[in-house]
């Protein structure tokens, strides 16, 4: 909308049912074909979430010709409930990373809504957002890089209390922080207090980066590949501290990867990501043992096993992502699919239930 | 005679605070048309072997005991204009991160005729075309694409373009140092695929560098499992798989999520790896090890064959002689 998009008829519609802002935001009787009841309890809920970023264009064209757009996010919808572990997989360029961003409000929605405990959040401006920052955080990927080298590990987990005025007194941070460090098994706190970020292997870097999403008490965490930088030995043990977390507080939990075999062992739910849309959605073990969706069981057969003995047959797919910048028609998938038909070319499949709970969008379904 | 046999090769690099022991007394062997996956962390020294196979170690490095016997050959006592001429005929290498490993300002052909040119200069141009052109129909990537220059390729077909280059003097043992990761599993498991025809068609034997042991398992006939710097635990591939002798391996294993069979709980192992400018007495693994007793902080257990089969641990909970 900002850069003067053409809607499309569907989304005027999901948008003009959903400007009805305020506490209690029902989807109305005609969305309801579409959205499962589960959106109007969850704790973060994305509809029709969308976000297009325009592309630098030579002088020229900037004038003559059309802006065009990369499309990140393409009509995204699903929920998270309280304390559910949900994931988000895909290749890299699916854009499951700049979907944990628009959820937390940290890159500017393009269209859609976001709806956090109940509440429409995608046009609140950052004086709004503020309060809400303790109740929703992120953990990135790479704990080189997220944690300030020039402070202490104290200033860095009491950073989001003092921003927030949690703690009154300098005892109370003091303590909270020790509190959340133990929690994490960075221990004994009192230890690495005073150290700074190059003091700690990469492990208890992310730890520490996990103590700061913490410290706060969110509600509602996205995880952004949290893991991937880190040696398999120490891996468990991280994702293991995070989740007993994540239980503990009954967090509505985000896991962003890349990983399916790692998604499998930690998310409650799993969403499959292709050129900014979710092509498979379900329960962890139902998308992982019976995939529907082509792009799924190719990202399925593709994951190397560690067992000498399995012998693995042919690829289904071949190639490799086409550019978000100029996106196949239709289905986004059917340059790549081995089932595509005359139908997949001209129209995008809808996102449909074909079990509870697990959702798909290709037209092979439809035909069955 | 197997094509390369490493005995108690040790590379270290010096520091100002000391030596880095970043390989220790490593040894394989690798026979003709046989893959060898060298598996562990971070860290742990898999890199460095590789760049002691070919010296091409930073001027840091030095390899300061060992042999590595090529054809028979000791490279580690060669000098530079000797150990050139086995460079990529006889032993290439594939580096890691396609993404970086190729020139942005030279086409794709180009950069593979150089590594023609160098070993074989008396090739005419039409014969280096030709080459060049099935090389890159070998390892899959369409000749028309030859004057593409890099950033026109995906990162798959980069890949894919450097493993041509690799192939390009026809040499006979491919080290390939981490050639899957930094790709999506859909391309990583093509690269995968196609290293295995290749191997399997040229005959080629090859060192498959990588963190991964779901990745080895797939592509390897034999495993060397490397900790701090030693190799902890060497043989087939399946007898690695099947019974772990190392607790290291068995750790590993158990960190390990797989995408099919049973949801198990993931289980690390406790701890770090150590700092190799300072490895810790007796065993490297001792501080991490489950089973550890006295005898482990105290001496360096040696690598020796386990029940006289061909499956070697480093580990006092196995017999020393």
């Amino acid at each position: 909308m900002k850069f003067g998009l053409k809607r499309s008829k569907k989304e005027q519609q999901s948008s003009s049912s959903a400007s009805v802002e305020g506490e209690n935001t029902r989807p109305e009787a005609k969305d309801m074909t579409q959205i499962p009841s589960e959106y109007q309890d969850a704790i973060i809920s994305a509809r029709g979430l969308k976000k297009y970023f325009p592309v630098k264009q030579g002088f020229v064209s900037s004038i003559v010709g059309q802006q065009s757009f990369v499309k990140a996010v393409d009509d995204v919808s699903f929920y998270v409930r309280k304390g559910e572990v949900f994931g988000l997989a895909g290749e890299s360029g699916s854009g499951k990373s700049t979907t944990g961003r628009l959820l937390l409000r940290l890159t500017d929605i393009t269209a859609g809504n976001v709806y956090f405990k109940g509440k429409d959040i995608s046009k609140l401006g950052p004086r709004a957002l503020k309060p809400l920052r303790k109740e929703m955080q992120i953990i990135f990927q790479d704990p080189y890089e997220s944690l300030d080298p020039r402070m202490t590990i104290k200033e860095i987990v009491a950073e989001p209390l003092r921003i927030q005025r949690l703690a009154k007194t300098e005892e109370e941070i003091e303590e909270r922080v020790k509190q959340i460090l133990t929690e994490v098994e960075v221990f004994p706190p009192e230890e690495y207090l005073y150290r700074f970020p190059h003091e700690l292997s990469g492990g208890q870097r992310q730890r520490v980066a996990v103590a700061r999403a913490f410290v706060v008490n969110p509600e509602f965490v996205v995880a952004d590949e949290p893991v991937s930088m880190l040696d398999v030995s120490i891996r468990a043990e991280v994702l293991n501290s995070m989740l007993e977390l994540v239980q503990k507080h009954q967090v509505s939990f985000i896991y962003i990867t890349h990983d399916l075999a790692l998604a499998r062992h930690v998310c409650d739910r799993l969403a499959i990501m292709y050129l900014g849309k979710i092509v498979e959605m379900g329960p962890t073990e139902e998308v992982i043992n019976n995939p529907l969706h082509p792009y799924t069981q190719a990202l399925i057969a593709a994951i190397p096993i560690p067992d000498p003995d399995y012998r693995r047959g042919n690829l289904p797919i071949s190639g490799e992502i086409p550019s978000p910048l100029n996106p196949p028609q239709g289905c986004t998938f059917h340059t790549r699919c081995p089932y595509a038909f005359s139908e997949c070319t001209r129209n995008e499949p809808p996102l449909l239930e074909v079990e509870p709970g697990h959702w798909v969008s290709c037209h092979m379904i439809r035909k069955q | 005679m197997p094509v390369l046999q490493v005995e108690h090769l040790t590379t270290n690099y010096k520091t100002l605070r000391g030596w880095v022991q970043a390989c220790d007394d490593v040894n394989f062997e690798v026979e003709k048309g046989e893959a060898m996956g060298l598996v562990g962390e971070s860290g742990c020294g898999k890199t460095t072997v590789a760049l002691s196979l070919l010296k091409l170690l930073p001027s840091a490095g030095r390899i300061r005991k060992g042999r590595i016997l090529f054809n028979g050959n000791d490279l580690v006592k060669m000098s530079d204009s000797q150990i050139r001429k086995i460079r990529w005929k006889g032993i290439a290498i594939i580096f890691q991160g396609a993404m970086n490993a190729l020139n942005p300002v030279f086409k794709i052909s180009d950069q593979i005729t150089e590594a023609i040119k160098i070993h074989e200069p008396h090739v005419s141009r039409t014969q280096s075309r030709e080459r060049v052109e099935a090389l890159l129909e070998m390892v899959g990537i369409d000749k028309t694409r030859a004057n593409n220059y890099p950033h026109e390729f995906s990162g798959g077909m980069r890949q894919r373009a450097l493993i041509a280059m690799a192939l390009a003097a026809n040499p006979e043992v491919l080290v390939a140092d981490e050639p899957g990761t930094a790709l999506d599993v859909i391309v990583q498991a093509q690269i995968l695929k196609l290293l295995r025809e290749l191997k399997d068609k040229l005959n080629l034997s090859m060192v498959f560098i990588s963190h991964d042991l779901s990745i080895v398992a797939e592509t390897c006939e034999k495993l060397a499992i490397m900790y701090a710097g030693q190799v902890v635990e060497y043989g087939d591939t399946k007898s690695v798989f099947a019974k772990p002798l190392h607790p290291y391996t068995q750790g590993l294993l158990g960190a390990f999520p797989s995408i099919k069979g049973e949801r198990k709980k993931l289980v690390s192992i406790p701890g770090q790896p150590p700092d190799l400018l300072m490895p810790p007495t007796g065993c490297r693994f001792n501080p991490r090890c489950p089973y550890v007793m006295d005898v482990c902080k105290k001496v360096d257990p040696k690598i020796l064959p386990v029940d006289q089969s061909n499956h070697l641990a480093r580990c006092h909970l196995y017999p020393q002689e």
